[in-house]
């Protein structure tokens, strides 16, 4: 087990640096950040002493390795929008993204799930039918739209929310929460809803269609026979054996949730990760984007790894296999 | 359960506490794209960047929403006998926000700051040889030659406590490299307005200086003014219809409409400063679309007048602009210094002239070209050369339209990859609001810090000549006649293709917001800013 994690930690070293080594080679593209960072009346031996300073002059390979050595040190350099360390920045963003994720992670596992179950259970009632349309809409409908939409209802016209920003944040610290105050609340509530709405629908069509697929196994039709409660065996038997699926999926889409939530976060302006590299993007900011997407390769690997642990906690048959290698 | 609910109720009176104290003190909100970059005078040259600064620093001259100028920091000034000494007066009784007062040491420990090759303020300054403390309250600046723009560039230096920036140890203008600047997230001026705090990409919040020189006489009411970047346009209007702020701008040329609709809100609009222009490559031998060919069509001035008049401005206006541009025939716009009135017609629109010229010109059935745009930096930038694109078609142009972001479009038209364009738009507003800057980056070539963004190079000798002239000349008739000249040579080269001056729209709340000044270089002065 110990040594399974070692050898995933180790895999994360070596996509961090393909992945650092990628974004190297595409930043060429993005265009020169000198422009964004000066002034109209800035002269052309200014702009040069400037280009120099920040080692743009550098050949690629050689601004790489510059940044690996010095990211390797914990070095990971200055923004070129905004002068400040960029360890420092994501440190004072992360906190919102991650605050905005796991509110719309739970808002889509504790209303979807239970969605799911009841769409597959009963397939015919009325309720679920309302439920699979309501789905429709929000898996065809884009975050950005849904978003404005929310902003216009519960904004505009009724005005019972802020359309934008985070506000009634708490300081505990190295953590600026939101979760303390109901100002907090009334700004997350609509971010977090949008970026749950295809969460959502994604989980309760997963877990409907595992649903169908599992009640109709020959285990389910001898526990019936068995005459066990109706109760213990949906959620005993047949929701558990649907899990594992659910599971990945729900792994990988924090991942994605927590890389991007760049539409959410600037259709709300609200101060996450999302919107900071967003900007970086359209600043050509690249000691942000290089380390905003190191870190990113970071995530998916640690939250695989989370995954691939609770796949033992759900599936025995995993833990036999792997009992069986070791002898 | 029952203590939780307690204190969520604790924090729910606190919060309502909080929010009727707020209702009572008159909060100004207001909003625009992007957050400022820094808040070191010295560091950034940017819109929303330098009008915090002027809310926040003193200068020794302050410029008005009408452009004309104001004393600030400086009572009174003249120009001595040589022609390169100018003597300041410093008011007495400034103070920092920090306490320390005013004197002639800070002018002087500012100049030397923002004087240093990183600072992008240093333009301001680029005539200045010297400051001279003569005694506490008095100054002399020593320019190179004689500057008849001295006095406009004034408001753009921008005056530090000097005991305050060494105990921080932060002379050196710190830009992308070195190490963090202190004074680029602290904020220690003379100004009428005080930074209370500034979470980068949220919100700057100000108050008023009570110790402002000029605090009796203030012409704002507001208690404490907050500022937000809000990027998306949409969750910008949806801001402004909610209540949530006060003020914002740009207004999306689509909503324009829709918020005047509004009874709650008006739309102040106004031209702005900036001129669009197209630009052509005069200095290759080869135009790139044409390679093989050996020619250079837009050298000569029968094609580069032939798309002068193929271009329909008053289309663009109607159309792309819904109304919301002026077209102009000049590279400056009205207010700025050495404007012409009488010579801001544009080429008559006429294709025929337009396919007759070419004809002549020896190019009857027209010649390929690529036209390099900007999708994301003027007011439907991309919109325009999607529109311009047809009206070049109709004289026979075969033309191609490469729109992209502004790191791009500037890198590729800029001299960072040698002038890589043969027709490009560009737009610009002269810092210091006097045609000698336009003349100076955009079409002139020789000498240091020329055609900075002379992207196609345009050279004529007489326009150099009259340029290095306009630099130096004291007497306000005389140099007016210069520029006159000047414009009119560049005219009748077609050195460039003026398109229009953009008009600047606010969304401003009438139910709480008095009256506020709307500056035609599109930013806000809080001094302005009366609230119901």
């Amino acid at each position: 087990m110990l040594a399974f994690v070692v050898q995933r930690l180790l895999q994360a070293i070596l996509v961090m640096l393909v992945v650092a080594l990628i974004s190297f080679s595409l930043f060429q593209f993005v265009g020169d950040p000198i422009n964004n960072m000066v002034g109209q009346e800035t002269t052309t031996a200014q702009r040069e002493a400037l280009r120099e300073r920040l080692g743009l002059n550098d050949p690629i390979p050689v601004q790489f390795v510059k940044w690996v050595a010095n990211a390797a040190q914990g070095e990971f350099g200055l923004s070129y929008r905004m002068g400040k360390p960029v360890a420092a920045l994501i440190a004072e963003r992360l906190p919102a993204t991650i605050e905005l994720v796991l509110l719309s992670a739970l808002l889509a596992l504790l209303i979807g799930v239970p969605m799911g179950v009841h769409t597959g259970l009963r397939r015919d009632s009325w309720l679920s039918r309302v439920f699979l349309t309501v789905s429709l809409i929000g898996i065809s409908l884009p975050t950005f739209l849904i978003g404005i939409l929310l902003i216009l209802i519960f904004g505009v016209w009724l005005g019972w929310l802020p359309t934008f920003g985070r506000g009634g944040t708490v300081d505990l610290g190295v953590w600026e929460t939101s979760f303390l105050t109901l100002q907090g609340w009334s700004h997350l509530i609509m971010p977090a809803f949008t970026l749950a709405l295809f969460q959502l629908t994604l989980i309760m069509r997963l877990v409907r269609a595992e649903m169908l697929e599992v009640l109709r196994t020959d285990y389910i039709k001898f526990a019936r026979a068995r005459g066990l409660r109706e109760r213990t065996i949906n959620f005993g038997h047949a929701l558990k054996n649907t899990l594992v699926p659910v599971i990945t999926i729900m792994g990988l889409q924090i991942g994605a949730l927590l890389a991007f939530s760049i539409i959410t976060e600037t259709v709300f302006q609200w101060p996450g990760m999302g919107l900071l590299i967003i900007q970086a993007i359209q600043f050509v900011d690249i000691p942000i984007m290089s380390t905003y997407l190191v870190l990113v390769a970071l995530f998916f690997v640690l939250i695989n790894l989370a995954v691939d642990l609770l796949y033992y906690a759900v599936d025995p048959r995993l833990r036999v296999e792997r009992a069986v290698a070791a002898i | 359960m029952h203590r939780k609910l307690g204190l969520l109720a604790a924090v729910g009176a606190v919060a309502l506490l909080s929010g009727s104290a707020i209702a009572q003190e008159k909060v100004f909100r207001y909003a625009t794209t992007g957050d400022i970059l820094g808040l070191d005078p010295h560091v950034n040259n940017e819109g929303p960047t330098n009008a915090m600064k002027g809310n926040v620093y003193g200068r020794l001259l302050h410029r008005l929403p009408d452009l004309s100028l104001e004393p600030d920091l400086a009572t009174e000034w003249e120009l001595g006998d040589d022609g390169v000494t100018w003597r300041f007066k410093l008011r007495e009784g400034v103070t920092f926000h920090n306490g320390n007062p005013l004197n002639a040491d800070d002018v002087v420990y500012s100049f030397e700051r923002q004087s240093q090759d990183a600072s992008e303020m240093s333009f301001a300054l680029a005539s200045v040889k010297e400051v001279r403390k003569v005694d506490d309250h008095t100054v002399e600046l020593v320019t190179d030659g004689p500057d008849p723009t001295l006095l406009l560039n004034m408001p753009n230096f921008y005056i530090v406590d000097q005991e305050y920036m060494e105990e921080n140890d932060a002379f050196e203008v710190v830009q992308g490299a070195g190490r963090t600047n202190f004074a680029n997230t602290n904020a220690n001026g003379t100004g009428p307005f005080k930074v209370v705090e500034w979470v980068q990409d949220n919100r700057v919040v100000l108050e008023p200086n009570g110790d402002w020189w000029n605090h009796e006489n203030r012409t704002d009411n507001i208690d404490r003014a907050v500022f937000t970047p809000i990027a998306n346009d949409a969750t910008r209007v949806a801001a402004l219809l909610s209540g949530e702020i006060d003020l914002m701008y740009p207004v999306p040329l689509q909503d324009i409409r829709r918020l005047e609709g509004d009874p709650n809100v008006e739309v102040p609009q106004g031209p702005e400063l900036r001129t669009i222009f197209l630009g052509m490559d005069q200095w290759r031998d080869e135009l790139l679309d044409m390679p093989g060919s050996g020619k250079n069509p837009f050298k000569d001035q029968r094609v580069r007048a032939a798309f002068g008049h193929a271009l329909d401005l008053d289309a663009i206006q109607r159309v792309v602009m819904r109304g919301a541009s002026t077209p102009t025939g000049l590279m400056i716009a009205p207010g700025i210094n050495g404007f012409q009135e009488d010579m801001n017609e544009p080429y008559a629109y006429d294709p025929d002239t337009s396919r007759q010229l070419l004809e002549e010109a020896g190019y009857p059935d027209g010649f390929p070209v690529t036209l390099d745009c900007p999708n994301d930096r003027y007011v439907n930038d991309e919109a325009i050369c999607t529109a311009i694109v047809p009206m070049l078609e109709r004289i026979g142009i075969d033309i191609t339209l490469n729109a992209q972001n502004k790191s791009l479009h500037f890198n590729k038209i800029g001299q960072a990859e040698d002038n890589n364009t043969s027709l490009y738009m560009l737009g610009w507003t002269p810092g210091s609001y006097d045609a000698y800057n336009m003349l100076q980056n955009i079409t002139t070539m020789d000498g240091d810090a020329q055609g900075t963004w002379n992207s196609g190079r345009y050279s004529n000798p007489e326009v150099e000549e009259l340029t290095d002239l306009i630099a130096v000349e004291i007497d306000e008739d005389k140099r007016n006649e210069l520029i006159r000249q000047a414009f009119q040579i560049h005219k009748d080269d077609v050195g460039h293709l003026p398109l229009h001056q953009q008009a600047l729209a606010w969304g401003v709340r009438s139910d709480t917001v008095e009256s506020v000044s709307q500056r035609p270089w599109n930013d806000v002065d809080l001094r302005t800013v009366v609230l119901k």
